[in-house]
């Protein structure tokens, strides 16, 4: 009996599937997709670009940066497009004066908030800050720079961490997490005195669970994680693609 | 005591003030130059990686920031405690001389030569590199064309004529290329060319001021540089050597740890800058000169050709002993441009040149490390201690406006003595204090003031604190 009704019922299930698409505009481009998937998704398979600064394909997205943000007609508040889904009829727009003033307001609350010192930053040439910065034309802050002193931990034989250009993106948190499974990052602390620890808020070079594998230095996006040793502008991060990571791994993609 | 005060300072890189004190007689009895600005480069340094030093401290200067690279990351070597590729170290010795080239360039004929060629008493609105260009347009077009060469060769093998990023601890980033190589020796016999024709004229020019040669900063002190093993001129990698008066050594072979053990700081509460002194002579007697002048009066010879004929014209100016008069400055600027035009060469034709292993890799060996360099204007000392992963844990700096700072004041004390009188300021008189602190081309921070005239304000202050003469040029 199973195999008789076996073949009718994929069937539906592909009928189902294909009457599930759902049709939405995106920047007056009218797109059919799958439901399920994120804007910012979509967005991207359309070859339209949002700035993100927070979400990487292949991790759990959080809305942490919120640079992603854009309009959908009908509702007031601007949405993380790197969070919420699509759905039928939405009528997105991705660019406009408001999304402009407001991402750049990110960015500036973002360098004042800590020591973002191109001149002499490691990754400086490759971060992603940076050219977010000069893409949107972020020239200066307006508002007053607070100027942390936090800590330097070098004490890890072959990385080091500079919290002082951390953006919180949580990249590091999640990567270590969901692809290495080590979790040795989180976050510590609240609000603005918010920090990324190691283990329970340790010396790096003394956690019991980093496995050294170097998988949040390449995905941050500053110059907050980099490769001990390397000169000012020397740090390039490798351009890694974390969904092929998963696939390799034999994890759901 | 009344008080003549020059603020700001022209033509001089950075911002400070020059007080006269006057005695009940209306003489001067005290001159002080007072740098005011806090800039702190020591204390925000801690706690930062050594590797981010270079780049941090290029920044104390935008004239002379490969001097700070290269004493920084050579302190970086001796911290990573590796000795760094030949041809690394030959690649930096010719961005360091091309530094010291452009630096000369800027000096000589953009600030210096109005004075030198137009005149003390000429009106300082034609008094710059403009009404140089009016009345010797050969001399101010090829002084203009000298200091890019120097800088392309900066920006060609350095990365950035401004601030460049490619020296670094262990070495250097980039080896050189044969079209690098190449497009350098084609700019240097038109260089040399050039300073051998201004040191003719700079000679001739000697003559016209034998007042200023025997008033600016005309005093018996040491005299500090470093040099080679064999004696001979060495900005990058020497060993300091102290001079005295006569010429005679008193100090040699001081390797850059042991700096410390002949040089003491002291600090007055009037400026922000320390007065380094030579302690074997204590405080202030240990008073002692550094840059060009210096250099060529501690060096036995500069080991290139065309700079040791110069050299030996120039040995006769005082009587064959040491240079005193700081006036010489210019001259001993434009010997050094040639010596490092020269030395430039030979590394470049070196058969290793283009050697492609430039840079050794390590982590932290000791926790201590000095550098030491001949910046364009006198010796750079950075040192630095870490703790053992790395982080700077404490620094300091002796910058060369720091060495002559005791110098710099006894200069003008003298110029001020013999050129200012009572309460009136001739606008000559007050040209000529500022054109002594000039002559040591002090780098007090970091903004070029190259063009022009900036505003000049002179306060006479009687004793009762009154204005009694004010002067003010804008
Ligand atoms: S360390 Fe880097 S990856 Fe981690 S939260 Fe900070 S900026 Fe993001
Ligand atoms: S990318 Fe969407 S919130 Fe950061």
């Amino acid at each position: 009996m199973p195999r008789v009704s076996a073949a009718p019922a994929q069937k539906t299930e592909r009928r189902s599937a294909l009457e599930q698409r759902i049709m939405l505009r995106i920047d007056g481009e009218y797109i059919t997709t799958d439901p399920g998937k994120t804007i910012l998704e979509v967005a991207r398979e359309t070859g339209i670009d949002i700035p993100t600064l927070c979400a990487v394909p292949g991790l759990t997205s959080v809305g942490a940066c919120r640079l992603c943000l854009i309009e959908v007609k009908g509702n007031q508040r601007l949405l993380p497009a790197c969070t919420v889904k699509v759905e039928g009829g939405m009528v997105v727009s991705t660019r406009s004066e408001r999304l402009d003033k407001y991402r750049r307001m990110i960015l500036e609350l973002l360098f004042t908030e800590r020591n973002h010192v191109c001149a002499v930053c490691v990754s400086s040439g490759a971060c992603e800050l940076q050219d977010l910065a000069t893409q949107l034309g972020v020239t200066h802050a307006p508002f007053e720079f607070r100027n942390p002193n936090l800590p330097v931990d070098a004490s890890h034989e072959r990385f080091i961490e500079d919290p002082n250009r951390c953006i919180l993106c949580t990249r590091c948190v999640r990567i270590c997490r969901e692809v290495e499974g080590a979790n040795t990052w989180e976050v510590g602390g609240r609000g603005i005195n918010s920090n990324i620890i190691a283990d329970l808020a340790e010396p790096w070079g003394g956690s019991l669970s980093c496995t050294s594998c170097g998988k949040c230095v390449q995905i941050c996006p500053t110059g907050a994680l980099a490769v001990k040793g390397r000169a000012t502008g020397e740090m390039t991060k490798r351009a890694w693609n974390v969904t092929d990571l998963n696939r390799m791994r034999g994890a759901r993609t | 005591m009344a008080t003549i005060t020059i603020n700001p300072v022209t033509r001089v890189e950075g911002h400070g003030k020059i007080t006269l004190h006057l005695d009940s007689d209306g003489q001067v009895n005290d001159a002080r130059l007072h740098v005011t600005q806090v800039r702190g480069f020591e204390k925000f340094c801690e706690g930062r990686p050594y590797t981010e030093m270079p780049a941090i401290t290029a920044r104390v200067c935008g004239i002379c920031p490969v001097s700070h690279l290269v004493a920084s990351s050579k302190a970086c070597d001796d911290i990573m405690a590796v000795r760094i590729p030949a041809a690394g170290d030959r690649l930096r010795r010719i961005v360091h001389l091309a530094q010291t080239v452009q630096s000369h360039a800027l000096s000589f004929f953009h600030l210096s030569s109005p004075d030198l060629l137009l005149g003390m008493d000429e009106d300082p609105a034609k008094r710059n590199i403009f009404g140089v260009l009016g009345e010797h347009p050969d001399l101010a077009a090829g002084g203009i064309a000298l200091r890019k060469f120097g800088q392309q060769v900066i920006e060609e093998l350095a990365g950035d004529r401004v601030h460049p990023h490619g020296i670094v601890p262990g070495g250097m980033q980039e080896p050189m290329t044969a079209e690098q190589r190449d497009a350098i020796l084609m700019g240097i016999p038109e260089s040399l060319d050039f300073v051998r024709r201004s040191l003719d004229l700079c000679k001739g020019i000697g003559d016209r001021f034998t007042d200023e040669i025997e008033t600016f900063a005309n005093f018996p002190s040491l005299f500090m540089g470093t040099v080679a093993r064999g004696g001979e001129l060495e900005l990058y990698d020497g060993d300091l050597r102290f001079v005295d008066e006569e010429g005679e050594v008193v100090a040699d072979g001081i390797a850059a740890p042991d700096y410390r053990q002949w040089i003491g700081e002291a600090v007055e509460p009037w400026s922000y800058l320390k007065f380094p002194y030579f302690k074997p002579r204590g405080y202030p007697e240990g008073m002692y000169r550094v840059g060009p002048l210096a250099r060529l009066n501690v060096a036995d010879r500069c080991g290139t050709p065309m700079a040791d004929e110069a050299l030996e014209a120039f040995r006769t100016i005082d009587g064959g002993k040491v240079a005193l008069s700081s006036f010489h400055f210019h001259q001993a600027r434009l010997i050094e441009a040639l010596y490092a035009l020269e030395a430039m060469e030979q590394l470049l034709r070196h058969e290793d040149a283009l050697d492609t292993r430039v840079r050794a890799t390590a982590g932290v060996n000791e926790l201590e490390g000095v550098g030491i360099a001949e910046a364009p204007r006198g010796t750079l000392i950075h040192h630095y201690r870490v703790d053992p992963n790395g982080l700077i844990t404490w620094a300091n700096l002796i910058i060369a406006t720091g060495h002559n700072h005791l110098a710099i004041n006894r200069g003008m004390l003298q110029v001020a003595q013999k050129f200012v009188r009572g309460d009136q300021i001739e606008e000559g008189a007050l040209n000529r204090v500022e054109a002594v602190v000039r002559a040591f081309d002090p780098c007090l921070s970091c903004s070029t003031h190259a063009v022009g005239q900036m505003p000049l304000h002179l306060q006479l202050i009687g004793p009762e604190g009154a204005v009694l003469h004010e002067v003010r040029r804008d």
